[in-house]
């Protein structure tokens, strides 16, 4: 999924399909392309195409009332908010986690870096499920918080803690490959003429690294706008209150309205198209940048 | 300003990659620091630098211990093997970037940069390339710039790594004279590291020859050529004959045939010797007699082309004196003579031909001396 | 000089490392050990039983059984559309390519009623496959179509890049050397891609395995038929339940454990067998 190495040329189709050493005879390739496609439409195209159809089952005004709706006004603040405060962290985390890992020298690397992708090998209900061991009224500490009037767990601060755990990965698995592809070179010669330590960073690391992290943000973002798991669990799903969008999808799902379920679905399938077309986009200026040829 | 070393060594793990090496760099001088790959020269140079610390000893720059004081202020200039410009700057602002970021108190005004930045890409012959990218220069104008750069902060010392290494052959010719006439205007201490002996001898007053991790010798090009100290700078300055044997009085003994020693070449009678011939120095007897004087070889190989011909030659080496370097299996030697075209059909040599060598000059090291 | 302290040029290692190891440690290590401090408060054999209810074991064979089907048949159709999209020039490729990552951004609650919507006996393609007398939604075969859908990426993406990567020379060798396009292609192209193959499968099972939002609306959540283990966890937790929730849940996390090292052992091994087609 790295930015860079995605980021290839499609114009090798083309020498593929003119080697006569290499290509494939012509059924074959439409028989491939024709099962690759439809699987494609009816494993992922199809599924969105729903979302959008059944949201507008009952029409414009249908839909635009389950939008503004109160509860899931607040829906969108909540998860808006939990975005905000995880995505921000979890990019200083990154980072920072990818400068101490590309740039440096030290025992237990890999070690490290398999640390660093753990959140994404927990089934999010773990995810929740931890924050409720630690700060629920039974967790380890739930007595003191309870003591001193301070809800987490069924609450926002729950939600958001639970939102940063599963997206802890997506900045620094991007830029971690990213800075150790480019080298300590540059960072070197700032220091040589003299740049501090932040002038160095600032003027030399982070132009090198905006397209890797603005990937990784994007990505980041996705996740943690739609995370349902982890955050269905430490939720309490207190309607108007503790409600991301994704969890007011599922409570008004359960309750049979469907149109507008598929209405606040719409909304988060949008944010993934929003989602796809901006990574696409990072790819390919990223892409530029890449093949600009390195001093040969 | 002059670089002394003192006792630098430096280990990474067990590797040492270099071992208690010391080293004056006197003032003003252009000084290559020549050797194989992984002879420990790049590492030598970052200690130098301070891009890298020593696992112990010391680094001297004009007599006040470095060892401690960190990259950024030891205003020493770099030029990295590949360059390293910034790539999301221009060269402008490549070149700029050590003036602009000083202090507050020491910069210069914006004004005063540009002036200077300006007359920088003057002197490297690249002014019209100012509002470039580093991506949309060639490889020489890349060098060109990156050197530029190194020289705005006005460095005490310039430190260049395989300078030419990356940029094909003719760029790289054209780059070294450049290179030197900008060191004879400018004359501030350089040290350049390089795998590549033409470049050290073009480019260089003096050679520093390294080989794994230590010192092999150090002194002018001159007197490194015609005084090696060891096999190893003999034979990594140019190509190599190679004649094991066994010194009796003015002969080196070869099997069973004779090499007279020439005149002015100390050996020691008795010992058991490893002596060097370069290929213009090598002579080929075609009348021989079949006496024991020269070495037996046959003719493999005639190239006639240009104003020096070479001549490539194999024989068969007596078990026991096959060792290392210019032999093959089963006891197959290999020796290259040049020669004028004019004396080459004088000989009318053919392929196949048996013939004898003998040397004008050998290099003799005695056998202990050999690593 | 002591060389016990390693001096470094670049700045900032410190302060750099200090906030990773303490970031990952109050947000993941921590937390992720009560899981295992409060399933050890349990002891041994009321762990044992609890981990192993035959409500529970079901929901085991549910979980892993249906992750590496969806796992395999995803190997199969998404080294195709790898295929396609790599090497052959059809209209819209663009389009599919970006698509493809859909799984990844399109929150998984949304992608569950979206498949429910689908699939239903009332829906575009359940109401066909009813017919048929094939029922998807609600029966662990509506578990196997989630699990598909957010398997997808995962094997396109480890497979294109190395694809991509693979020379036109080597096809271009075997043919020069007389092998038919069949024979190449299994000789040849399959084992420069086994490698990204199985990582891929290595990493669509992990993530099958703990899903749940693109589940649960599918599935039905018969017990002991179409039931998931997160599922599991969650109706334990809902019941108050900690210490059982949390025995379930160790069982899992170190099946996920074991996991991330085996696809970390894949992912080294793909990265040298890499370098080694180069």
């Amino acid at each position: 999924m790295a930015v860079v190495a995605h980021a290839a040329p499609f114009a090798r189709a083309q020498r593929f399909e003119a080697s006569p050493a290499a290509s494939d005879p012509p059924l074959v390739k439409w028989v491939i392309i024709g099962i690759s496609l439809t699987f494609f439409a009816l494993f992922l195209l199809l599924p969105l195409l729903a979302v959008f159809v059944e949201a507008f089952k009952k029409g414009w005004e249908a839909y635009l009332r389950a939008v503004v709706e109160p509860d899931t006004l607040s829906s969108i603040r909540l998860t808006l908010l939990a975005a905000a405060v995880a995505v921000p962290l979890n990019v200083i985390f990154g980072i920072a986690a990818a400068w101490a890992v590309a740039k440096h020298d030290f025992r237990g690397k890999q070690f490290l870096i398999t640390l660093i992708d753990l959140p994404f090998s927990v089934s999010p209900v773990i995810a929740g499920l931890i924050y409720v061991l630690v700060f629920g009224a039974q967790g380890w500490l739930g007595p003191w918080l309870l003591e001193h009037d301070i809800k987490v767990v069924f609450a926002v601060p729950g939600i958001i803690l639970a939102t940063i755990f599963v997206t802890v990965p997506f900045v620094a698995r991007e830029l971690i490959p990213l800075m150790q592809a480019q080298g300590r070179d540059e960072e070197e010669a700032a220091l040589v003429l003299g740049a501090s330590g932040f002038r160095m960073f600032r003027d030399v690391t982070l132009p090198n690294i905006k397209w890797g992290l603005l990937y990784g943000v994007i990505l980041c973002n996705a996740r943690a706008m739609g995370e349902f798991g982890a955050v269905s669990v430490v939720s309490g799903h207190i309607r108007g209150q503790t409600n991301t969008m994704p969890l007011h999808v599922e409570i008004l799902y359960n309750e049979y309205q469907f149109a507008a379920a598929f209405a606040v679905a719409s909304l988060l399938a949008l944010l993934a198209l929003v989602t796809l077309v901006l990574k696409t986009f990072v790819e390919w200026r990223a892409g530029i940048q890449a093949q600009e040829p390195e001093a040969p | 300003m002059s670089i002394e070393v003192r006792d630098i060594s430096k280990t990474f793990g067990s590797f040492v990659a270099l071992d208690t090496v010391t080293l004056d760099f006197p003032t003003g001088q252009l000084v290559a620091l020549l050797g194989p790959s992984g002879c420990g020269k790049t590492t030598l140079l970052r200690i130098i630098a301070g891009l890298e610390y020593a696992t112990s000893g010391s680094v001297i720059l004009d007599g006040e211990d470095a060892s401690d004081t960190h990259v950024r202020e030891r205003q020493v200039g770099f030029v990295f093997q590949h360059y390293a410009l910034f790539r999301h700057m221009t060269v402008f602002d490549n070149v700029a970037f050590g003036l602009r970021v000083k202090p507050r108190g020491q910069r210069l005004r914006e004004k005063e940069i540009r002036r200077q930045v300006k007359e920088l890409l003057e002197l490297v012959q690249l002014d019209w390339l100012a509002d470039r990218y580093p991506s949309q220069l060639s490889g020489g104008q890349r060098q060109r710039i990156a050197l530029a750069r190194a020289l705005a902060v006005r460095p005490r010392v310039l430190l260049l790594d395989e300078p030419f290494g990356a940029l094909d052959a003719k760029v790289r010719k054209e780059l070294r004279r450049w290179l030197r006439r900008l060191h004879d205007e400018l004359h501030i201490t350089s040290l350049f590291v390089t795998h590549d002996q033409d470049e050290a001898v073009e480019l260089a007053d003096r050679l520093v020859l390294m080989n794994r991790g230590k010192v092999e010798q150090v002194g002018s090009v001159a007197e490194v050529y015609a005084k090696p100290a060891t096999p190893f700078v003999y034979s990594f300055l140019g190509a190599v004959n190679k004649f094991s044997g066994h010194v009796q009085g003015e002969e080196l003994r070869v099997g069973d045939s004779i090499l007279p020693i020439p005149a002015g070449v100390a050996a020691t009678s008795g010992r058991d010797v490893v002596a060097f011939a370069r290929p213009h120095e090598l002579e080929i007897l075609v009348n021989a007699n079949g006496g024991p004087v020269g070495v037996p070889a046959t003719v493999s190989r005639i190239l006639d082309v240009g104003a020096v011909a070479r001549v490539e030659l194999s024989s068969l080496v007596p078990q026991g004196y096959v060792n290392g370097q210019g032999t093959a299996k089963g006891g197959e030697q290999f020796f290259e003579v040049e020669l004028s075209t004019q004396k080459l059909s004088e000989l009318n040599l053919a392929a196949g031909q048996p013939v004898r060598l003998v040397s004008s000059r050998l290099q003799v090291f005695e056998q202990e001396a050999q690593k | 000089m002591s060389a016990v302290k390693v001096r470094r040029v670049l700045p900032g290692f410190g302060l750099s490392m200090g906030i990773t190891i303490s970031y990952l440690s109050l947000i993941v290590l921590i937390p992720l050990s009560a899981v295992f401090i409060k399933s050890a408060s349990l002891g041994w054999s009321d762990f044992w039983q609890v981990a192993t209810a035959p409500r529970v074991m079901a929901s085991y064979r549910l979980s892993f059984g249906a992750s590496l089907l969806a796992a395999a048949i995803n190997v199969v159709f998404g080294l195709m559309l790898a295929w396609s999209l790599v090497r052959y020039n059809f209209p819209g490729r663009r389009i599919v390519d970006a698509l493809v990552d859909l799984p990844f951004a399109l929150p998984t609650a949304v992608a569950g009623i979206a498949l429910t919507a689908l699939y239903a006996p009332n829906g575009w393609l359940g109401s066909t496959l009813n017919e048929l007398g094939i029922k998807v939604a609600f029966t662990p075969l509506g578990v196997l179509v989630a699990l598909i859908f957010i398997g997808v990426p995962f094997i396109v993406r480890t497979v294109q890049p190395v694809l991509e990567d693979l020379d036109i020379e080597f096809e271009e060798a075997s043919a020069s050397l007389g092998a038919s396009r069949l024979q190449t292609i299994r000789k040849v192209v399959l084992p420069a891609l086994a490698p990204a193959l199985i990582t891929g499968f290595a990493m669509a099972f992990a993530r099958a395995v703990g899903e749940y939002g693109s589940v649960i609306f599918i599935a039905g959540n018969i017990p002991m038929v179409s039931e998931i283990t997160p599922l599991i966890i969650i109706t334990k937790l809902e019941q108050y339940d900690y210490a059982g929730a949390t025995a379930v849940a160790a069982v899992m996390l170190i099946v996920s454990f074991l996991l991330l090292l085996v696809i970390n052992a894949l992912q080294a091994w793909s990265a040298r067998s890499n370098e080694r087609v180069r």
